[in-house]
């Protein structure tokens, strides 16, 4: 998503005010909403608050999903503040435009972005902090604050004079906010870089840290709501006379998405929501099948696309080839699927409204629920819980508008919990999508020309219209051009909706043009007679980065080394989020089961905060990625998804898990994101070794032998 | 009107004894630690021990779990096995996102109080059954081999 630096790109978001299903967001929050959350505590910034107690509050702007920023933003903080970040509290910030982030242009968590984003920001608020806190105590003194010295929470000064954070908070809240700061040099960090212990880990271990689906409010009541099965369907009539008798319930009301359930309990409420007697009406979706969506799809293949790399001339490139290569790939529709179905709680009342649940776009929540509410922003709170997993998922706020709709219809606290079925046939897909690629080798083997015709839907235009511009999404075409050393590119785009609602998912379309990508250089290696590790290097002189990561995975996982029987490798290279990653996995296919072995992970993330979430993050998204490579497939008839829960839409589980093994670059680059990248590497280069293992090019995800 | 004995302590609940067990304790008693991932027994999200046997209580009726001993997240801790794990589970940092860490150190207690030194096969037949989205299989594995060697 580094593409969108564009200093307008918050205008644009403020402007973009209609989105798929009536939605609003991106509405611009007047100041007064900043302070929604404020505590009586002294307030040193927007990240820091001090009680008069000594403890201190970190404030994270991006939602804890499992990627760590719950852990990663406090330590930038602290880093500068001089506190122990075992001794502070964090929490998740309200909606407020100080959290915004500037690499997407909203409070959004997504797009590998938060470290990144952060790095600079969080350092410079805590230094701010402590400066403010030295000068606060050199007052009081009356010493030069050059006399004093923060540490560990306490600032010291000459004479064994000492003074509490605490005890000085409030005359430091009052001072200047300095300017000219000073950031620690590396060799100063304690705790940037050093694989620290996660600060969310004893809640998770002894079921105490409150999720979504965990929030309690007083008299609080639980919903199910039964959604048109058809995707973008809705209600033509209903009866639920039947469901209003059943033990517990309490209302039955129509929203705009539904017929919502309203009882004492959620298993009360989900036992009447399937008794209710509902007519849909399909719309025009009600005839949608995947047959019908893959057709419409090669049709609009056939049109010519928006450009997005033009170099050289690549059809002149093709012409006068010693040999061409064509190949044409295609991958399916997916489902978020994070274990935490979706949910929502909502206070909705006249004059105010409490909104708490698992979402990863706080300032579109806050924007959303104005709409709906009629409520100003400063009556509005919004407070995000821990998320159970996101991926993607929750950006959008479909179930947060469902539950804020039922509270206040029924004009009391109401929990709202989807099903797993409810999840998996009412999500926002990951786009299905066709590369059809094409290239020229002079008569050593070597690339001459590379051609890719990519077509595929665009999240962003139903989430943020003003971005696509002239046919193309920059979030659509992310790493869509190769970092290969080819002289003739020529690469366009189409965008075609199929009427399938599609959403961001992790790694976006990096998954998708990695796939194609990092197959075709396979598919030249292999009809040059190449070795597919040797065709790359020799193509990447002008890439350090990528060389680097390229060598150092290779050489780690023994390539060209003999394998036991049965097993062979297949290599993959790719930037993302900042990200330079190479992998190798080793696999076997046995009666067309394929059986991935062990994945050997190079990465270039530049500095990083934390390797300990480094390490997880990389273990998450192989998993992550071989279960959309290996099982990872939303089919439609009728309109209707056809998968509903786990046995039919199958995650990777524990004994199909590889050894990974994970070796990470020393380098003082920027930071790079890790929340993504290795889920879109991990297809291409099993896929890869598939072939090695079967000379079968799979083109078609998931893979499937025979 | 049911009796239940959850974690050592007996709790009279007003629920139809058709109720699946993970609903009266996340509900009616308010016991959210253990969590709801597919309502189907296909996740593991929702495992408690009933008599110190794994079950899926989306899947246990209420009936079926009355007079008999319920031990959930919030008690698992009591036990030694359970302390062990637990204390494997954060010397490792195993969750991410933490969902399903419940069910899986439900799972995982269960085993090693039946196996107390599991191969990696006893590992992998155990544990297949919980789902880990956030595919934090990798530091499962070595925190199972870690409280078996008693850290
Ligand atoms: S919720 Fe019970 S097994 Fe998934
Ligand atoms: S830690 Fe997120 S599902 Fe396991």
């Amino acid at each position: 998503m580094s593409q969108l630096k564009n200093p307008t790109r918050r205008t644009f978001l403020k402007s973009s005010a209609a989105v798929g299903g009536g939605l609003i967001i991106g509405v611009a929050l007047p100041g007064a909403f900043r302070d929604a959350n404020a505590a009586t505590d002294s307030k040193i910034n927007a990240w820091i608050r001090i009680g008069s107690d000594n403890k201190i509050t970190i404030l994270s702007a991006r939602s804890e999903m499992g990627q760590g920023v719950y852990t990663a933003m406090p330590t930038l903080v602290a880093e500068e503040l001089e506190v122990d970040l075992r001794r502070i509290k964090v929490e998740i910030a309200p909606p407020g435009e100080v959290y915004i982030n500037e690499m997407l242009g909203g409070q959004i968590t997504g797009g590998s972005t938060s470290v990144t984003e952060a790095w600079e920001k969080l350092r410079v608020a805590g230094a701010q902090a402590r400066m403010m806190l030295v000068s606060a105590a050199a007052q009081k003194w009356g010493v030069d604050a050059s006399a004093c010295r923060a540490q560990n929470a306490t600032v010291t000064g000459p004479g064994g004079k000492k003074a509490t954070y605490g005890q000085l908070a409030e005359a430091a809240s009052k001072l200047p906010v300095p300017k000219d700061v000073k950031l620690k040099e590396p060799k100063e960090w304690r705790y940037i870089g050093k694989p620290l212990k996660r600060l969310d880990t004893p809640s998770k271990i002894n079921g105490t840290a409150e999720f979504g689906i965990d929030v309690k409010m007083p008299g609080m009541l639980y919903a199910a709501l039964a959604q048109c099965p058809v995707l973008g369907g809705k209600v033509a009539s209903y009866d639920a006379s039947k469901a209003k008798g059943m033990p517990g319930v309490k209302h039955v009301v129509q929203i705009t998405d539904g017929v919502a359930v309203v009882a004492d309990s959620w298993w009360q409420a989900k036992q009447a929501r399937d008794a209710l007697d509902i007519k849909w009406d399909g719309g025009p979706n009600a005839a949608l099948s995947s047959e019908s969506i893959a057709a419409a799809l090669k049709a609009a293949a056939a049109k010519p696309g928006a450009v997005i790399k033009k170099q050289g001339d690549a059809d002149a490139g093709m012409k006068g080839a010693a040999k061409t290569v064509e190949a044409s790939y295609e991958l399916p529709f997916l489902s978020h699927s994070p274990l935490e179905p979706m949910n929502f709680t909502a206070d909705v009342r006249k004059d105010s409204a409490l909104l708490v649940g698992p979402i990863q776009f706080q300032e579109g929540a806050a924007g959303m629920a104005a709409s709906i509410t009629g409520l100003k922003p400063a009556q509005i709170t919004v407070r995000t819980t821990f998320l159970g997993g996101g991926f993607g998922r929750r950006i959008d706020l479909d179930f947060m508008a469902q539950a804020i709709e039922i509270s206040k219809a029924v004009g009391a606290p109401v929990k709202l919990l989807w099903t797993r079925e409810d999840d998996v046939t009412h999500d926002f897909y990951r786009p299905t999508s066709v590369h059809q690629m094409s290239g020229a080798l002079d008569a050593g083997g070597k690339p001459t020309a590379l051609k890719l015709h990519l077509t595929s839907s665009s999240v962003t235009s139903r989430l943020f219209p003003p971005f696509v511009k002239d046919g193309i999404d920059p979030f659509m075409t992310e790493a869509a051009v190769v970092p290969y050393d080819i002289p003739n590119q020529f690469a366009d785009v189409v965008i075609h909706e199929t009427g399938v609602r599609v959403g961001y998912w992790r790694s976006v379309s990096h998954a998708l043009n990695i796939f194609a990508n990092e197959s075709f250089i396979d598919e030249m290696a292999v009809a040059a007679g190449k070795d597919p590790y040797e065709y790359r290097l020799a193509l990447l002189d002008k890439q350090p980065r990528f060389k680097n990561v390229l060598q150092l995975a290779a050489a780690k996982a023994g390539w060209g080394k003999p394998l036991p029987k049965g097993r062979a490798r297949g290599i993959g290279l790719m930037e993302g989020y900042g990200t330079y990653m190479a992998q190798v996995a080793e696999v076997s296919v046995q009666g067309g089961q394929i059986r991935v072995h062990r994945v050997v992970v190079a990465v270039d993330l530049g500095r990083m905060v934390n390797p300990n979430i480094v390490e997880q993050q990389i273990d998450s998204n192989i998993v992550f990625g071989l279960t959309a490579l290996l099982y990872g497939e939303i089919t439609l008839k009728d309109g209707r998804v056809q998968q509903t829960n786990f046995h039919d839409y199958k995650l990777l589980r524990m004994p199909e898990t590889p050894k990974i093994e994970l070796h990470i670059v020393q380098s003082t680059e920027k930071p790079g994101g890790i929340g993504e990248p290795a889920t879109a590497l991990i297809g291409p280069t099993v896929a890869n070794a598939v072939f090695a293992a079967t000379g079968k090019r799979l083109r078609k995800l998931p893979l499937r032998l025979a | 009107m049911a009796s239940l004995n959850v974690n050592g302590k007996t709790l009279d609940v007003n629920a139809d004894s058709n109720t699946p067990l993970l609903w009266v304790l996340r509900d009616t008693l308010g016991m959210t630690g253990t969590k709801f991932g597919c309502g189907a027994a296909l996740c593991g999200a929702c495992t408690v021990h009933l008599d110190g046997k794994p079950i899926r209580s989306c899947s246990t009726p209420l009936s079926a779990a009355a007079g008999k001993k319920i031990t959930t997240i919030e008690g698992i801790g009591s036990s030694d096995v359970g302390k062990k794990v637990q204390a494997a589970w954060a010397s490792l940092d195993v969750p991410q996102c933490g969902y399903c860490q419940s069910g899986q150190i439900m799972a995982a207690t269960a085993l090693l109080t039946e196996k107390p030194k599991p191969t990696d096969a006893d590992i992998d037949n155990a544990m297949a059954g919980n789902i880990c989205r956030c595919g934090t299989y990798p530091r499962i594995r070595a925190a199972i081999h870690k409280a078996a060697k008693g850290a």
